[in-house]
């Protein structure tokens, strides 16, 4: 089953503002029975102040479906419409102290039923063109239609392309094989730049040892690269301190407390790994204290 | 109170007995039982003895027939990359949609190798049509691959049926029969079967031990190459405490195969009637009539199954859930797609698969404990108002995406 938080499982068993209400004059209903997921969202705003009142909600769907729509109508209460528009799909998981990666598409749900109502309280008619696919990269959560599109709007050719723009296949690297079919499907064939195969360095007997400066150049050099990736999910990461073997490093913008964060580091090492040749261990900052 | 495990067709628990006459292999009965001295040859000893105890319960002609393998997964994969390997020629499998992913997931990789796959399709109670199969028996096919019973229904194929008819036209058949294997009585050697998989786990052996069945003279190609155990046909040192322990396993389940289809089913059918006599909109999937004895699969419409199995869990019982949410993808589980089950049952369904260490007073609590927890969930469903379903629940709540 699940590894799902405390939270999410209080918020399942006992979810706050379930069933009707009376009264509602914005709702939305988003979902689809077929993913096994449906949400109506039921406002009651006031119409001087924009203020959300009361908010409940009707679920079906998964555990984690049910905890996110719960923790929607607590965060939304008392705030006006505008303020309840500022709520992402990352507030809601964050509410929730994080969901699976394979459950992230339950918070996404619940932020599209708050615009679905927030239309509908406004007299005006909200569309998503919003699909889902399956999940293919399960350490970045994503999914089949998502990379597809990319290949597809990008000319992409290869696995780094689309790790390079989706950063799907950029984690534990299981989901290759799946990616490379979807290139194959987008471009009928697959452009190999497949394991590299490199072409085999003369050995010399010793290593030569990079110098403490070429050393933390290297790393500098390898995070920048990164980086851009980073940045198109308004996160960002910086070069703390380098202790050995230890790589201290700062996740700031959206990749800060991002449930993710762990993938990410672990993404980070992974670069860092093959570009100094070496085993090397990325912690976040905050570790530094415990040292 | 004491938990209640009614998740048996996903796996069982070890017998006692099976664990008991496993530990000395882990001890003092170490050898390899290729080796000349006694250490190997006491191991090989209890190897024999533990192939003859499967050819028993399969009614097999010979014990050579028994290869043993890591899990029903690995037969599978062996049956069927096997006859595409001994015709080449022949480049057609024959399988249905209900199937385990072991062969499904097998097949599609398969036909991006170019082979073709034909699967046979299934009526709302999950029976294939025997016509449509016989008009897909030709000499392009290398292997025809069907499930014994299904896993998330319990629904029986008429698969000894099947094997004479591909028999008759020279066609290789194998059956996936993990779930029926110690629930039904089974006589191979008055079958037409060629190739028939089992995995220890699902009989109360631990996990980790498969059988492949062999009949004699069948053209053979091993997935494994290399050492000469099991005749050469499946290479790598044996797994003795598990051979030894399914063994035993498989000598239980004779014993025991009368009571799996008199106690173990009247307590499913008990089980089931409680439940709907208590649950409205709700109904049980797959051929009542023709289908294991320890499975029921019940729809309850209009609520999602991860959520009953939560709440169930919290009451200590253990169940599973054909849907969607608990398996990672988003659709429910092909098998009550297949049946053309709509989508507002096939989310809400719950597995209970029933073995012999159940009792009548589990049966007592879960049927109590069912009830409250469809009503609670449907209280939160945008499909259900107050006693009943809302009025046309598709277009009263048709969501902006779908």
């Amino acid at each position: 089953m699940w590894d799902y938080s405390e939270k999410v499982r209080e918020h399942f068993f006992n979810p706050r503002n379930s069933g009707p209400l009376d009264n509602a004059n914005g709702v939305g209903d988003v979902g689809s029975i077929k993913c096994g997921d449906a949400l109506r969202l039921m406002l009651k705003v006031n119409p001087e102040s924009e203020v959300i009142e009361d908010a409940h909600f009707q679920t079906f769907g998964c555990g984690s479906a049910i905890a996110s729509s719960s923790a929607l109508t607590e965060i939304i209460k008392g705030k006006t419409l505008d303020d309840a528009l500022k709520v992402s799909n990352q507030d809601i998981a964050d509410y929730l102290d994080g969901l699976p990666p394979e459950k992230m598409h339950c918070s996404v749900m619940g932020r599209e039923a708050l615009q679905a109502a927030v239309a509908n309280y406004r007299g005006e008619v909200w569309s998503d063109d919003h699909e889902e696919g399956d999940l293919v990269c399960k350490c970045f959560a994503i999914d089949a239609v998502m990379i597809e599109e990319t290949i597809r709007d990008n000319s992409l050719k290869t696995m780094e392309d689309v790790t390079n723009y989706t950063k799907a296949g950029g984690g534990c690297s299981a989901c290759h094989e799946k990616i490379e079919d979807i290139l194959i499907a987008v471009n009928g064939r697959l452009y190999s730049n497949g394991p590299k195969v490199k072409k085999a360095p003369k050995e010399s007997p010793v290593k030569p040892q990079l110098t403490n400066y070429q050393r933390i150049r290297k790393i500098e050099d390898t995070l920048e690269a990164i980086r851009p990736m980073l940045q198109r999910d308004h996160g960002d990461v910086s070069l703390i301190e380098v202790d050995g073997k230890k790589i201290y490093v700062a996740l700031s913008g959206a990749c800060q407390g991002c449930q993710m964060e762990a993938a990410t580091l672990g993404g980070i090492q992974h670069k860092l790994v093959e570009a100094l040749g070496e085993l090397v261990q990325v912690l976040p900052v905050a570790a530094m204290a415990n040292h | 109170m004491k938990p209640i495990y009614m998740d048996n067709n996903a796996t069982t628990a070890c017998d006692p007995a099976v664990v008991e006459a496993m530990l000395p292999f882990f001890t003092e009965q170490f050898g390899n039982a290729s080796s000349i001295h006694s250490f190997g040859a006491q191991v090989g000893k209890a190897l024999k003895t533990a192939r003859g105890q499967v050819q028993s319960l399969l009614g097999a002609a010979h014990d050579s027939e028994i290869v043993f393998t890591s899990c029903g997964t690995e037969s599978d994969s062996t049956a069927i990359l096997s006859a595409l390997k001994a015709y080449p020629e022949r480049r057609t499998i024959i399988t249905t949609v209900v199937e385990h992913p072991a062969i499904l997931t097998l097949c599609e990789h398969l036909e991006k190798d170019g082979y073709v796959v034909h699967r046979l399709r299934v009526d709302k109670k999950g029976r294939i049509d025997l016509d449509e199969y016989k008009s897909l028996l030709d000499d392009r096919v290398a292997i025809v691959s069907a499930m014994w019973a299904n896993n998330e229904t319990g629904t029986l194929f008429p698969i000894e049926d099947m094997a004479e008819l591909a028999h008759a036209k020279g066609i290789l058949f194998h059956t996936d029969a993990v779930q029926a294997v110690g629930k039904l009585p089974i006589d191979l050697k008055n079958t037409k079967i060629d190739m028939l998989s089992l995995s220890g786990h699902k009989l109360h052996a631990p996990k980790g031990i498969g059988v492949l069945y062999v009949r004699r003279n069948t053209r053979f190609r091993p997935l494994l190459r290399g050492g000469h155990q099991e005749r050469g046909r499946r290479a790598g040192t044996e797994n003795s405490a598990s051979i030894v322990g399914l063994g035993v396993a498989c000598d239980l389940a004779q014993q025991h195969m009368e009571a799996e289809n008199t106690t173990v089913k009247r307590l499913r059918d008990k089980l089931e009637r409680g439940i709907l006599a208590k649950v409205k909109n709700a109904f049980v999937n797959g051929d009542r009539l023709l289908r294991l004895p320890n499975t029921a699969s019940i729809a309850f419409e209009y609520v999602e199954g991860e959520g009953i199995l939560l709440l169930l869990n919290k009451l200590g019982i253990a169940a599973s859930s054909g849907s969607a949410c608990t398996s990672g993808s988003l659709e429910p589980s092909h098998v009550m797609r297949a049946m053309g089950i709509p989508y507002t049952a096939a989310h809400g369904t719950i597995r209970f698969s029933l073995s012999r260490y159940n009792t009548e007073e589990e049966v007592g609590r879960v049927i109590a404990a069912v009830p409250p927890i469809i009503a609670q969930l449907r209280k939160l469903s945008p499909y259900w108002d107050g006693d009943g379903p809302v009025a046309n629940p598709e277009q009263a709540f048709a969501p902006a995406y779908a």
